[in-house]
């Protein structure tokens, strides 16, 4: 076999229609927040109490709030945070998750059972006294490590990564006990591969189902986890218009402006659905089984 | 010192106003709307009136039914549910209103300043000997004829009895502070003397409208054992309504008190009061989807509550009371340490001890948009500490936004713009930080305010703290509004209670927040000033209600004049009302206090 | 199996002491005071505040605090709210039913709209079922809860008047009428949540049943010439359930810990409401014995996750 295991999993990748297209569909939306602030120069803290409320127009391409504030702004400006938080969150919870899981799937007897331990004492938190705690413990110390922004979105994306690896570690160690016993595996085991061998090439790749359709769900979850701790006074601060703190301004508007919620909640949507199909694809370009 | 209108106010005009609503010219109402004007409490005005002579007043309320009962069953919703019906436990708004609806008191007030009697048979005054001449003491009546729910008396020893539960330390009753400075006697069954341990100036105080609980079931659960009560949970009182259920948090049943002592009241057969969620989803209740008769305490968009009040099926009711949202300007400097203690008051705040940086960041302050756009009916602007009232606007009174104003005044005093557009003088910078409690109006009057000042070359910070925790007296935590570690916080001060003396104790040099006293002192914008400290004493030794009065009103310009602290708004209770319901409400006092007038029109 | 489930249970009752150990120092821990309304009340003399502390033994060390508790928990006294002085487990009882009723409700709901869905969606990917099911999902975990239920409000309750939104848990009827009335003002509670959760669990189940579905013993199976619906029944529905065993384990202690934005948005009061206010006011009490309550659960259900793997698959042993 002369090409590498990871030419040949692009490789089936870019068969994959619908994945090829959502992973051009969401560099265009990281390429759009991370660009967009530097084309479109509207500012997005510019309070206008003549425009509030107005409906998408030429010059408020996402209308404006209840500040006259223009959303298309700063559903781009927040963008970049509800991306990163989204995306890093998740593969914080991945890779935490997929490293106990496997741990303690391959393991048997005590290791196992102190990482179940470890995974119900996660489960059994109440997060919200956690996060006050976390917060005030290492707020400052990363603040002043950091710098402001950069402090308090480590501190976010590792708060909100600690309470979301545990469904995706009793996953990946359920699929690894179904697996392991399959037969593919003990084929591998007769032939003499390592175990460390077995599980990345052989029950990693069979256990992603599970861990993909985590990551899309994932992703939503931080990025409305976000908001909800900014509605607490504990994320970043309140003018700041992350996706899911638009969304939650404003949602006692309604009846009356439903434009300012549907753009936020559409990127949100939008993300997700590009992360998902992405995920699909990856699956079925590392699924050793399927013929592409 | 900057004065804020020309001609101050002061006990002569004050004396020519009292004397005009005694001889019919000027309406009681108009009185007490100019005292709000001042700073002065509807109550206080109210004991001015009641001093010079001049008599209760009709209220404007009317109570229309002729017989008792058959109105049917009346829901309220408290966007948070009581957690205990013990007035003397209770730890906040919500536990009194839920204790209203049971305990009664001697009096209360109504949104005009009057003393409405309620257990008592008349509201003591010079004429009839409840008042001494002195001011050491005040005589009540009591009712005859008053029964508590379960057909016991109730008599003069009920009174002493709450005075003797709620000073002992033992039981660690909120309402601790209601009886101090002050002894309550037993006379005769029916009357009850209260001694002051000095002249009291506000002989009503707060004892005369705090609620009463019966001897003859609490007197075993006294002290330490005060907790312990199953009547904490179960409550026995003299009220409109009996006790059904209770679920804390959640729901309280009562149904109509038969045995009441007020004849063809109330009008209601039960009452149903539910708590929890969120208070625009309470004002949807009852103006949109009337679900529920009454919703308390609206803190929303008035933009949302208009939208709702269209549908027709609601109205929102303003009370005035004595609430104001303001903005202070740390005095002390919240970033240096001295002795440990940051902001601590032995520091001087660096940029706002300019006081050309106090004057531009009042001129900074939207408040006609602010208002306009954020609270609406729900928040009026201000300059004082409280309402304005067009038609009594003084010149000098006057609030003003000016960024220009702002610019020129900065650029006057020094501060020049540094390479990002930030102004600083002597290597300090005009950055700030403010902070201020979760709350969506809030949030965005921060916004509103830091615009302005970006564009004077002043950059603020903003930071949201969550609720519990921004009012919390723990001492270990740095975001309390108490250590005020930020040179900018806004909040909304209650008046609490009637008497205005509490309300401005908050400037009092001795009242200082810092580590000694565990930042529980109420100066917390550590403000300090001596002529302040000194109009404050004279006041509490001045009988006269109206040199006492002028005497606020002095108190008042000087801490507003001096640039520290700056009102933004007078907020009054704002509730829902189903569109037939008819209710007394007042800002003075809980609501429930009036539950036995309220009726609902057919 | 045998020795492994003995195992299982000997460690269940450590680790349960150690959860709470943890619990109650992050509580303790954590800033913020249960007596916080006080402090904006300016008739309560800061002595009074600080007796309270006192008295409650908020100012003891942290570990003495704990031993306390443990002994009392051991004799059957959960202690009482410092706010309410209710009895914890009495707080907590009077909220179960609801708590079953509706969010048990919602996750049954759950289960039964993402099991079918989710198994038709793999049984036929990428047909036109197959994709405006996955992209109702995909909406319908991108949406908060806080937003759904508020849109389900603005047109069931307000619109169409159709469905009250405040919940009432006494509601004074008998018979039928009773039953109609819990019905109409659950159906929002119960579908917002239920949606929400099935959204999720459609995509997992899909995915599952699709992993196993191109094994080879299904193809075994097939050319058996067993009936397509029998070949998905018994034996890829059965091997696929491992994950779905797991998450659904995973939620229902949720069940008890309850659906906070939900409870809060139709006012019902779960024993979700109470966490989160007893949160909010540092009420320690009732956050431990809420706390305890639910990791009982999670150890539980997690263990019986793990007991049910070896039956659904009986290639998987414990050793």
């Amino acid at each position: 076999m002369g090409t590498s295991p990871w030419a040949e999993a692009w490789r089936r990748f870019r068969r994959h229609k619908m994945a090829l297209f959502s992973l051009g569909l969401l560099t265009a939306i990281v390429l759009l927040v991370i660009l967009g602030p530097v084309v479109w120069r509207v500012a997005i803290d510019e309070i206008d109490f003549a425009a509030r409320l107005a409906r998408p127009s030429w010059a408020h391409p996402m209308g404006t709030d209840d500040l006259g504030q223009d959303i298309f702004a700063r559903v781009l400006y927040g963008g970049r945070i509800s991306l990163a938080v989204g995306l890093v969150a998740m593969m914080m919870a991945i890779f935490v998750g997929v490293l106990i899981g496997a741990i303690a799937g391959m393991s048997r007897g005590w290791v196992d059972t102190a990482l179940m331990w470890l995974t119900d004492l996660f489960l059994s938190l109440p997060q919200l006294p956690l996060l006050l705690l976390v917060i005030y413990l290492f707020r400052d110390g990363l603040k002043a490590r950091f710098g402001p922004e950069v402090g308090v979105f480590i501190l976010i994306v590792m708060v909100i990564g600690c309470f979301s690896w545990m469904p995706v570690a009793r996953l990946v160690r359920a699929q690894f006990f179904s697996l392991r016993e399959k037969e593919f595996v003990e084929a591998a085991r007769a032939l003499g591969a390592s175990t460390p061998r077995i599980v990345v090439r052989h029950i990693l790749p069979n256990s992603l189902g599970p861990v993909i359709v985590a990551g899309t769900i994932d992703v939503a979850a931080a990025i409305i986890a976000e908001s909800t701790l900014s509605f607490l006074g504990l994320g970043f601060p309140p003018d700041i218009p992350t996706w899911g703190r638009i969304l939650f301004d404003s949602k006692d508007y309604l009846d009356i402006a439903p434009h300012w919620a549907l753009f936020p909640g559409l990127a949100i949507f939008l993300t997700v659905l590009t992360i998902n199909f992405i995920g699909d694809g990856l699956r079925d370009a590392l699924d050793p089984r399927k013929v592409m | 010192m900057n004065h804020h209108h020309d001609g101050p106010i002061g006990e002569a005009e004050l004396e020519c106003w009292v004397a005009q609503v005694r001889g019919g010219q000027l309406l009681r109402r108009d009185f007490i709307q100019r005292l709000a004007a001042l700073g002065i409490a509807a109550p206080l005005g109210g004991l001015m009136l009641m001093n010079a002579g001049v008599a209760n007043a009709q209220t404007a309320f009317n109570y229309k039914p002729t017989k008792r009962g058959g109105g049917g069953t009346l829901r309220l919703l408290y966007w948070q549910g009581p957690t205990l019906l013990n007035p003397h436990f209770a730890t906040g708004t919500k536990d009194q209103e839920g204790c209203a609806i049971f305990y009664e008191a001697l009096a209360r007030w109504d949104t005009d300043g009057n003393l409405v009697p309620v257990l008592a048979v008349e509201i003591p005054s010079r004429e009839n000997g409840g008042l001494a001449p002195d001011g050491k003491w005040v005589l009540w009546k009591l009712k005859k004829g008053v029964t508590w729910h379960d057909g016991k008396p109730f008599t003069a020893d009920d009174v002493v009895f709450n005075y003797q539960y709620a000073i002992d330390p033992a039981t660690a009753a909120v309402t601790a502070g209601v009886y101090s400075d002050l002894k309550v006697e037993k006379v005769d069954s029916h009357t009850i003397r209260v001694v002051f341990d000095k002249p009291a100036p506000f002989w009503p105080g707060i004892y005369s409208s705090s609620q009463l609980i019966p001897k003859h079931i609490f007197a075993p659960f006294s002290g330490a054992k005060s907790r312990e009560a199953p009547a904490n949970l179960k409550p026995v009182g003299t009220g409109p309504y009996k006790f059904v259920d209770f679920k804390p948090g959640d729901m309280v049943r009562a149904s109509i008190n038969t045995g009441y002592h007020q004849a063809n009241k109330p009008h209601f057969d039960a009452v149903e009061m539910k708590g929890g969620g969120d208070a625009v989803s309470a004002a949807r209740a009852v103006l949109q989807t009337g679900e529920y008769d009454y919703a308390w305490n609206l803190l929303v968009e008035d933009e949302v509550l208009k939208r709702m009040e269209a549908g027709g099926k609601g109205r929102v009711d303003f009370a005035a009371g004595g609430s104001v949202e303001a903005i202070y300007l740390n005095c002390t400097d919240p970033n240096t340490e001295i002795d440990g203690e940051r902001a601590s008051a032995k520091s001087k705040h660096p940029l706002f001890s300019d006081p050309a940086v106090r004057k531009a960041m009042g001129l900074l302050i939207d408040r006609a948009a602010i208002q306009e756009f954020i609270y609406g009916r729900t928040g009026v602007a201000t300059a004082n500490f409280v309402n304005n009232p067009a038609r009594f606007r003084s010149p000098n009174m006057k609030f003003e936004f000016s960024v220009d104003k702002a610019n020129a005044l900065l650029d006057g005093a020094g501060w020049k713009r540094g390479s990002n557009g930030i102004r600083e003088k002597d290597g300090k910078k005009l950055k700030l930080l403010f902070q201020t409690s979760t709350n969506t109006a809030r949030q965005k009057v921060q916004a509103i305010v830091k615009q302005a000042c970006s564009k004077a070359g002043i950059e603020l910070e903003l930071k949201a703290v969550q609720g519990s925790v921004f009012f919390s007296s723990d001492m270990a935590n740095p975001d309390t509004y108490g250590k005020f570690w930020a040179d900018i916080q806004m909040y909304n001060v209650t008046q609490g209670r009637p008497d205005p003396e509490r309300h401005m104790q908050r400037f009092a040099s001795w009242e200082i927040a810092q580590k000694a006293n565990k930042w529980l002192g109420s100066n917390l914008v550590r403000w300090r000033s001596d002529e302040f400290d000194k109009a404050f004493r004279d006041s509490e030794a001045e009988l006269d209600p109206v040199k006492r009065a002028a005497l606020y009103i002095r108190m008042n310009d000087l801490v507003c004049g001096d640039g520290h602290v700056i009102p933004l708004l007078y907020r009054p209770a704002v509730n829902g009302l189903a569109n037939k319901l008819m209710a007394p409400l007042s800002g003075w006092g809980t609501d429930m206090g009036s539950l036995s007038d309220w009726y609902k029109e057919a | 199996m045998g020795p492994y489930l003995m195992r299982r249970i000997l460690i269940a009752l450590p680790s349960l002491l150690g959860i709470s150990a943890v619990l109650f120092t992050v509580l303790a821990l954590a800033p913020g005071d249960p007596f916080e309304e006080l402090a904006t009340n300016p008739n309560v003399p800061a002595e009074v505040r600080v007796m309270l502390r006192a008295k409650f033994g908020l100012d003891d060390p942290i570990w003495q605090r704990y031993f306390h508790w443990l002994m009392a928990m051991m004799q059957g006294d959960w202690g009482y709210s410092f706010i309410s002085r209710v009895d914890v487990d009495q707080l907590i009882l009077q909220r179960v039913p609801v708590t079953l009723a509706v969010i048990g409700a919602s996750q049954v709901v759950a289960l039964l709209i993402a099991l079918p869905i989710g198994i038709i969606s793999a049984v036929k990917p990428y047909s036109w079922f197959d994709r405006i099911f996955s992209t109702l999902a995909l909406v319908g975990f991108s949406l908060p809860t806080f937003f759904s239920g508020l849109l389900l409000i603005l047109l069931f309750s307000i619109t169409l008047g159709w469905l009250p939104f405040v919940y009432r848990a006494d509601i004074s009827a008998t018979g039928w009428e009773w039953w109609w009335l819990h019905l109409k003002q659950s159906l929002m509670p119960v579908m917002v949540l239920g949606l929400f959760q099935a959204a999720s669990w459609m995509r997992y189940v899909r995915s599952a049943v699709l992993d196993v579905i191109k094994l080879d013993f299904v193809t075994t199976a097939r050319s058996k010439g067993l009936k397509e619906r029998v070949v998905i029944m018994k034996h890829v529905v059965r091997n696929a359930l491992t994950p779905v065993v797991t998450l659904v384990a995973l939620r229902m202690p949720a069940v008890f810990g309850g659906a906070i934005v939900t409870e809060q948005i139709f006012r019902i009061p779960g024993i979700g409401s109470l966490l989160i206010d007893a949160i909010l006011r540092n009420d320690t009490p009732v956050i431990m014995g809420v706390t305890f309550v639910f990791s009982c659960l999670v150890i539980l259900f997690n263990l019986i996750a793990d007991l049910l793997y070896g039956w659904l698959d009986p290639r998987i042993s414990f050793r």
